[in-house]
């Protein structure tokens, strides 16, 4: 905890997804206007700036483009959250079954991992959705297939190496179960880089999630996404260049804090580059 | 390294194989009958039930995998239910443009990755050294296809030289007509074209590029070599140059071959964008086609060139470092 609050990189980009979580919780509150309310008099109205009626501009509907960003911050978190938490819990379960068992199942576990990221990871996700169907639901466990090897690996190489710890040994001497020592005593030890992997798996599961719904395959209408805000956008790229640009700056500002965050961690948990600057 | 190359090879056969089953269900378990969508809902029973014939589909999976995966190994991807033209020909016609891109973006990453990493490693805590990374953070959280955009909406309508969408001849024949017609003009046209899509898939790229470079220059520049060459007068930019950033740019080489493969990936988005014609379009708009032989072919095709290209980056890095060979 020290250290997180001594790492720039770390707080900044607490700070910023702080940000978009209170701005997901609130977006009803502090939206300007209702995201979905057509005012076809006023569609395509360039930003208008702070003080105006539309400060970010509308979209081909008159749909205020700031309101939608705000609500549409809503879809990109959650598809991040649960796709994020998805591949945490299998890769963590199949990473440590394999490194704590060994043998043939981890073969067959890391030559599946092998399989999945044999695919360029956003081709995969695009293939997974394209025969699931699209939507959110099919976008989020698409999202987390191509994260799982990932989150495989690393704790996968955590387990192996504590397994050979003493503490691990003086446990099995205490007659423990496998069970046991594997989620109470290695798993428990191997959370730091894990955390690393998750935050950063965060902010690409978000670019993952905008491309889809970009591509038409994640978030359907009227669900409102940043990615599908964009591809709305790119009807009226020559007339409109607003509604490619914001939305997509609230992408960049989200993955930014996720990678800072994981950024920030993975220098707290090096010891080498804690006393750096 | 010859038995290092061909164990390596033999591993990569089950893996392929396992590719082809995944590419096969994917193709398959898809929602929606390809032959319906293609006859339209007006068609007979048995109108759909002889083109599920003549496509096989009328066969169990297991046999219908098994004729396709004999065919793939061949070179024989079927055809497009949509274009009734082989897969192979569609693949190849459009897989020049995707390598081009890729290959492209990956050169603008390095030419511009590698000298933002050493300026920034060589100014360390002064200003520049903070706003080079603040700027390589963004590069490396921005999706390519957004850049893209922004590119078209903001630079493209702006220039005129700049065209928004498509491609011309492609840079091989660019670079052909210039040896042997010595005229320039098709190469120039050539990388018009080019030129915003290979930014917009190389940012993220050059953004890696320089993080790396400049964490991999930190590290050699502290080392006692380095400290030897200074001490002996030799000039600041030999030491940079000549003796730290040799040894710095091993692991930045080893990061542009894991990336290429996810170039790749990202073309795919890159070429929907800016209307690029190669494979990832192709198999994009395969998709909404429910074309599926296309689809399987396309996404068959990707993993492999994938696959292949890990191996290289694998085989090359064992050519430089004889440890990995006897592992």
């Amino acid at each position: 905890m020290k250290y997180l609050l001594r790492s720039k990189s770390a707080m900044t980009g607490l700070i910023l997804i702080g940000i978009l979580i209170l701005v997901a919780i609130v977006a009803d509150v502090i939206s300007p206007h209702d995201p979905y309310a057509m005012d076809i008099w006023n569609s395509y109205r360039a930003p208008e700036g702070i003080g105006g009626t539309y400060i970010l501009g509308t979209d081909d509907m008159g749909r205020d483009v700031l309101s939608r960003i705000l609500v549409g911050s809503r879809v990109s978190l959650l598809i991040a959250v649960t796709a994020t938490g998805v591949s945490l819990l299998f890769g963590v379960l199949l990473g440590a079954i394999a490194g704590y068992v060994g043998g043939v199942v981890d073969t067959v576990i890391m030559r599946s991992m092998d399989l999945i990221l044999a695919f360029p990871s956003i081709l995969l996700a695009i293939a997974i959705v394209a025969t699931m169907g699209p939507g959110v639901i099919n976008a989020m466990l698409a999202v987390a297939i191509v994260r799982i090897p990932a989150m495989t690996r690393v704790t996968r190489s955590m387990v192996l190496g504590l397994k050979e710890e003493e503490f691990v040994m003086a446990g099995t001497a205490l007659g423990l179960t496998n069970r046991r020592i594997l989620f109470r005593h290695i798993l428990i030890n191997s959370f730091a880089p894990i955390l690393v992997v998750a935050s950063l798996n965060m902010g690409t599961a978000i670019t993952t999630e905008a491309t889809l719904s970009f591509l038409g395959l994640g978030a359907q209408p009227p669900v409102i996404s940043w990615g599908r805000m964009l591809a709305l956008g790119r009807e009226a790229i020559r007339t409109a260049p607003h509604l490619t640009l914001y939305p997509g700056l609230a992408i960049v500002f989200t993955v930014l804090g996720f990678n800072l965050l994981g950024d920030g961690l993975r220098d707290i948990g090096d010891p080498q580059l804690r006393g750096q600057k | 390294m010859f038995r290092y190359i061909v164990r390596r090879l033999i591993q990569m056969i089950p893996l392929l194989i396992g590719v082809s089953i995944l590419v096969f269900l994917l193709g398959h378990l898809a929602p929606g009958d390809p032959v319906r969508m293609l006859l339209g809902e007006e068609a007979t029973a048995e109108d759909v039930a002889r083109l599920h014939a003549v496509y096989g589909f009328d066969q169990p999976l297991p046999v219908q995998y098994f004729r396709w995966f004999s065919r793939a190994i061949r070179g024989d991807l079927g055809v497009s239910i949509r274009q009734t033209i082989p897969v192979k020909t569609l693949i190849f016609e459009r897989l020049g443009a995707t390598i081009e891109l890729a290959v492209v973006s990956v050169i603008i990453a390095i030419l511009l990755g590698i000298p933002l990493g050493l300026f920034a490693s060589t100014r360390r805590g002064t200003l520049w050294d903070y706003l080079t990374m603040i700027v390589s953070l963004i590069g490396v959280s921005m999706p390519g296809f957004w850049l893209g955009l922004v590119l078209l909406s903001y630079v493209a309508l702006n220039v005129s030289w700049l065209p928004m969408f498509g491609r011309d001849a492609s840079i091989m024949g660019g670079l052909w007509t210039l040896v042997t017609q010595f005229r320039a003009d098709e190469l120039i046209n050539s990388f018009r074209y080019l030129l915003l899509p290979a930014v917009a898939l190389g940012t993220s790229m050059m953004a890696i590029i320089a993080r790396l470079t400049r964490s991999s220059m930190l590290e050699v520049l502290s080392k006692d070599f380095i400290r030897t060459a200074q001490a002996k007068g030799l000039k600041k930019s030999v030491v940079v140059i000549k003796h730290a950033l040799r040894n710095a740019l091993m692991p930045v080489i080893t990061m542009v071959g894991i990336q290429f493969g996810a170039m790749l990936g990202g073309a795919v988005v890159t070429e929907t964008v800016f209307a690029w014609p190669g494979v990832g379009r192709l198999v994009i708009n395969a998709i909404t086609q429910r074309d599926f032989p296309l689809v399987q072919g396309g996404v068959l095709m990707m993993a492999l060139i994938f696959t292949l290209v890990n191996l290289l980056v694998d085989v090359c890095y064992a050519f430089v470092n004889p440890r990995i060979r006897y592992e």
